[in-house]
């Protein structure tokens, strides 16, 4: 045991202690992390999921800057629980376009993961203008100012190219329209063939139910969509994920 | 043994020795165990990352596999009584039985996680989405009538929802402003049995204007809403002389619904919700107390 006998040189000398532990916490961490970027059991990839549209994509902006994600989670985890309560359990895959990711780690509200189609436009007009006159227990604050604060998609390539550079698959074409694809989404007369062959299964509607686009708009417009791309009765899940 | 026969480690710093106690035998053996433990749990679990996947472990747990075992498994057990719920015509569902109160509870379970949001945890409604308490029906309180509501929705975009549309006679301009106001005032009337000109919710109204509005009713109003005003369950058009307000019987909301239209909108659940769920659903709606 010649080896363990030397530890009295690391033992006493500081910075080769602080070398040594740096290389078995770096190895340790190689070892836990690096295989999640190759096993197939953890990548999935799921027809249907694509990035999202430009006025999804700013509804997103608008629920993260609201702090939606504070007291709403997006996961619906494997339980049956939750499976008969919220739907389908989550799949990585619906994330993959997040960021960041919205999954959350408390449920003051109900998870938001499927909320997509639930209720009608009108129900989210009226519960975010206020809550409590659709639920009367409910301690959500109301968010009717965003019915006044009308939107321009000034910002939307800059906001997409971010997103492609963290890895989101937005194609220039996606970009260069996106202007317009923000516009036609809140319009139900607008030409949105289009719109929906770069966004399958997009919908294209007024939203809030008044004239111009208004940030109730695209909030609506990403929670309706939420949880919708997967088409779970076509999707078999494989087992070992 | 005492602890001088014990040996030091041979360290020493400023004349403070170490003993070289030995570790104690319990806590070595479970120390030796849960090495054990670790590595049969790594065998019999998925663990390991190898070059394309990991290992699966021998007892081929996973999350999915888990909770699809657990759904399975009730579903079986109620498998029996949920198939006959699917089939049955619920109308002929008999209070009492077996597949009735299992509906009844289910329905309770399908009511809180979908419909309440709307209607209410208590089915009591709020405005714009009806209350679900009473026996009056936009669009029929039969059961297989609530069933069909419940399955295929109201104004959605499926091709079965109920659907109607009340014209916007102040947008369009379909009416002029001063026969809204007196149609306006001839709706508020219409629930006034004892003719005091204060109606039923409280309201009062100008008679000389509502008898006015009457003609403007009549022609504009009266084929969805009937010449009395007792509303249409078939075109769910709502009944305008009872004390039940969907939207509100105050003056400035009725000319509110006069000018701009309602048109509240239901999902189809049928998309979401199972057959035997759906039934369910209406079951116990119908049994809250206003069921047909």
């Amino acid at each position: 045991m010649a080896l363990i006998d030397k530890h009295k040189i690391i033992e006493t000398n500081g910075t080769l202690l602080l070398v040594g532990a740096l290389l078995v916490v770096t190895v340790g961490g190689i070892v836990e992390i690096a295989p999640l970027f190759y096993l197939e059991n953890t990548i999935e990839d799921v027809e249907g999921v694509r990035p999202y549209s430009p006025l999804e994509l700013t509804g997103r902006e608008i629920y993260v800057r609201e702090g939606c994600y504070v007291c709403h989670s997006q996961m619906i985890r494997p339980m049956r629980d939750e499976v008969e309560r919220y739907g389908h359990y989550s799949l990585a895959a619906e994330s993959k376009y997040d960021h960041p990711f919205q999954w959350g780690s408390k449920r003051t509200g109900p998870d938001l993961a499927r909320v997509g189609g639930r209720y009608s436009d009108e129900w989210h007009v009226d519960h975010l203008t206020n809550p409590q006159s659709v639920v009367p227990e409910s301690v959500m604050p109301k968010y009717g100012f965003l019915a006044d604060r009308y939107i321009e998609p000034e910002y939307i390539e800059d906001l997409m190219k971010t997103h492609r550079i963290v890895g989101v698959p937005y194609t220039d074409e996606m970009i260069e329209v996106a202007k317009e694809d923000f516009v036609n989404q809140a319009d139900p007369w607008s030409d949105s063939e289009g719109l929906l062959e770069r966004y399958p299964n997009a919908q294209v509607r007024n939203f809030d139910g008044q004239d111009g686009i208004t940030e109730m708009d695209a909030i609506i417009a990403y929670m309706q969509m939420l949880g919708t791309l997967v088409d779970f009765s076509t999707f078999t899940p494989d087992e070992s994920r | 043994m005492s602890k001088k026969e014990v040996e030091t480690t041979g360290h020493s710093w400023d004349g403070i020795e170490e003993y070289n106690n030995p570790l104690p035998r319990w806590w070595l053996i479970i120390w030796y165990l849960c090495i054990i433990w670790g590595i049969a749990y790594t065998i019999a679990m998925p663990a390991w990352p190898l070059v394309k996947g990991a290992t699966a472990g021998m007892l081929g747990w996973s999350t999915r596999g888990q909770v699809a075992e657990k759904i399975a498994s009730f579903e079986e057990m109620n498998a029996g009584v949920e198939a006959e719920l699917a089939a049955a015509d619920v109308t002929e569902v008999m209070p009492g039985s077996d597949v009735y109160n299992y509906a009844v509870n289910m329905g309770a379970a399908v009511f809180r996680a979908n419909c309440s949001q709307c209607h209410g945890s208590g089915a009591q409604g709020n405005v714009g989405y009806p209350t679900l308490l009473d026996n009056d029906w936009l669009w029929g309180g039969t059961i297989d009538e609530i069933a069909y509501t419940v399955q295929h929705g109201v104004r959605n975009e499926t091709d079965d929802a109920r659907y109607s549309e009340m014209p916007k006679f102040g947008v369009d301009e379909l009416l002029e402003p001063e026969q809204i106001d007196q149609v306006v005032e001839y709706v508020i009337s219409l629930s006034d049995p004892d003719g005091d000109g204060t109606n039923i919710s409280g309201h009062s109204y100008d008679a000389a204007l509502a008898s006015e509005g009457a003609v403007v009713f009549e022609e504009n109003c009266a084929s969805c809403h009937a010449e009395d005003g007792t509303g249409d369950i078939y075109q769910g058009a709502p009944n305008l002389t009872d004390a039940i307000w969907l939207y509100g019987g105050d003056r400035e909301t009725v000319h509110d619904t006069v000018y701009n239209a309602r048109f509240g909108v239901m999902p189809a659940w049928g998309l979401r919700l199972s057959q035997a769920e759906v039934n369910a659903a209406a079951l116990y709606v119908h049994q809250l107390g206003g069921g047909q």
